[in-house]
């Protein structure tokens, strides 16, 4: 058992446990919270699998903005909590028995796929993580510069688009 | 220093668990809110085992590779984005019904 794999199963564990707990906590700032933990924990996965980039951008975007976003609009409307209530009784147990046939078929199909799979080393000191992040922005802005310059035009519409929705209608003089 | 590794197939088994308990996080909750974060998490499983693929791919051909990274530097665009929007619909459905117990939004009117 050697270090990678021991770090490996504790966040593996961490990883899991809070996902459960976004899953049964009653508080949505708690579940907000659990997520927070989540995709820290992705983020020292992505370290292992070398992509420090990628991993400082899932703290800052995901972690970081969007969990930011989640709390001030779970607080600003005041619903952390939800009256208790079923309207369909059958639907949660009908849903727990299909999540546990996804989860047998992907982890059974996975485990027959890539049995002989390679084993992922981390890149440890050996890589210098400047030369990683010059080399993949030079591909991002030579071979994908349109879909970067798409991407821009995404964040423009979305950013309008949440303006035009949320704002409070004007009446018929306007 | 040699430290070892990891089966990729761990990762795929643990990406395979997270976006499990993201699609249960859809099915089984009412709050519009919580449904939002279940997709969320559902999109950085996907994200993990790109990431996955991608070292392996790298690893695989012994020269780095950076179109599975990038790909996931694109999904995270897109998933801002869509929380962006998203949220702003929460806020709207709010401000009529009063509640954002997705059992109630039945209607498509009013």
């Amino acid at each position: 058992m050697d270090f990678t794999l021991i770090l490996f199963f504790i966040l593996a564990v961490t990883a899991i446990a809070t996902a459960l707990g976004l899953l049964v906590s009653r508080n949505a700032v708690y579940a907000a919270l659990y997520l927070v933990l989540n995709f820290a924990c992705v983020a020292v996965f992505y370290l292992l699998l070398g992509a420090p980039f990628i991993a400082m951008a899932q703290v800052t975007v995901y972690a970081g903005a969007i969990m930011v976003l989640f709390l001030f609009v779970i607080m600003l409307l005041g619903a952390e909590k939800l009256p208790k209530g079923e309207v369909l009784p059958w639907q949660r147990p009908l849903a727990v028995g299909a999540a546990a046939l996804l989860l047998a078929e992907a982890g059974t199909l996975l485990i027959q796929r890539f049995q002989s799979a390679a084993i992922l080393t981390d890149p440890g000191a050996v890589e210098n993580t400047m030369d990683i992040l010059r080399a993949m922005s030079g591909q991002l802005f030579t071979d994908y510069l349109l879909p970067f310059e798409v991407t821009s035009i995404l964040l423009l519409v979305a950013m309008v688009g949440a303006i035009v929705l949320t704002q409070k209608e004007k009446g018929a003089q306007g | 220093m040699d430290l070892g590794g990891i089966p990729l197939t761990y990762y795929l088994v643990l990406s395979a668990a997270l976006f499990t308990m993201g699609a249960l996080g859809v099915l089984i909750r009412r709050n519009a809110l919580i449904i939002f974060m279940s997709v969320e998490l559902m999109l950085n499983s996907a994200n993990l085992a790109f990431v996955a693929f991608a070292r392996s791919f790298e690893l695989t051909t012994g020269q780095p590779v950076f179109t599975g990274q990038l790909f996931v530097f694109f999904v995270m665009t897109v998933a801002a984005a869509e929380v962006a929007v998203g949220l702003a619909l929460i806020v709207a459905i709010f401000r009529t019904k009063h509640s954002i117990d997705v059992d109630q939004m039945s209607s498509l009117k009013g």
